[in-house]
């Protein structure tokens, strides 16, 4: 047992721990700790396979933009983004069909592992790879030689995912609620909160 | 030895893949189901990446990779933007509910 074997082994349980709490937490925002943490453990599997640029381009993109995102919208939708247990459990007893499906499709993918690990009986370990394999300059010069097609489509992807996003999230006023008089704003300091008319009523709130 | 071998890799993204498509299949909270979408194409980056280490001559498997954390965020940024427009639709999140359409 070396170091490598050791950080392998800490970041597997790392991953498989996120995604059990990813798929099983009541809560979405466990379940979005749970990725996290996946996919910091998945970075680190980036790092020990010389991926560098894509480790960090990981943290970067997915611990810094996504989980945040997701954290945002569960904020801004509230208790009511939590999943009550009664309705999920009663539309997986109504759908009983969908956990037969997960269940094959969870034998077939272990099938599938088994069968390439028979068919491969003397694993062979990686050879070394070059001494730039996964740093910014190589993969860079990859990108703006090989990939530079896609990676100038991936800019018009963004833009428009980026206008598509604004787009639907915005939402239109309808022309009775422009007429009607915009509702006094929360307060924050000092004095009751209002409560809003959508969702359950707060409990004491911030006094 | 673990994880000096190409197989150690893909059990765990096969692993990763088949919880978040389990997931997928099963849980109705449409925020959950994208965060499953999300460890899915983690679990792909995983074996892309494990594979090009094993063929690392070029760098084929960590462009497939960088491309397709560009389409996942994207994909985050218009999905959610797709739940908080449902949520303002129905006041609700679970993807049950999402039976416009059918009526």
């Amino acid at each position: 047992m070396n170091v490598g074997n050791v950080f392998f082994a800490l970041c597997t349980m790392v991953a498989l721990f996120g995604g059990v709490v990813t798929v099983a937490a009541k809560n979405p925002i466990r379940g979005a700790m749970g990725l996290l943490a996946s996919i910091i453990a998945i970075a680190g599997f980036f790092l020990e396979l010389s991926a560098q640029f894509l480790a960090a381009i990981q943290l970067i993109v997915y611990a810094g933009a996504v989980v945040v995102l997701f954290v945002f919208v569960i904020m801004l939708l509230g208790p009511d983004a939590r999943s009550t247990g009664g309705l999920e459990l009663n539309s997986i007893r109504a759908h009983w069909w969908r956990g037969i499906g997960a269940a094959l499709l969870l034998l077939l993918a272990a099938g599938v592992g088994i069968s390439a690990a028979m068919a491969a009986p003397v694993p062979q370990p990686f050879a070394d790879a070059p001494l730039d394999h996964g740093t910014v300059e190589a993969v860079g010069k990859f990108i703006f030689t090989k990939g530079m097609v896609p990676f100038e489509l991936t800019t018009g992807l963004l833009i428009v995912a980026v206008v598509g996003a604004i787009a639907v999230a915005r939402g239109k006023i309808s022309p009775a609620d422009q007429k009607k008089k915009p509702v006094a704003p929360l307060k924050l300091f000092g004095g009751p909160v209002v409560s809003r008319e959508v969702g359950p009523v707060t409990k004491g709130g911030v006094s | 030895m673990l994880g000096s071998v190409v197989e150690h890799y893909v059990a765990v993204a096969s692993i990763l893949f088949t919880l978040g498509a389990i997931g997928f299949l099963v849980r109705r909270n449409s925020l959950v189901q994208l965060m499953c979408i999300e460890l899915m194409l983690n679990a792909v980056n995983l074996a892309l990446v494990a594979f090009n280490r094993q063929h690392s001559a070029d760098m084929d498997g960590q462009m497939f990779a960088f491309f397709i954390i560009a389409v996942a965020a994207a994909e985050a940024a218009v999905g959610l933007a797709i739940v908080l427009a449902f949520y303002r639709l129905r006041s609700s999140v679970f993807s049950d509910e999402a039976d416009k359409l059918k009526h």
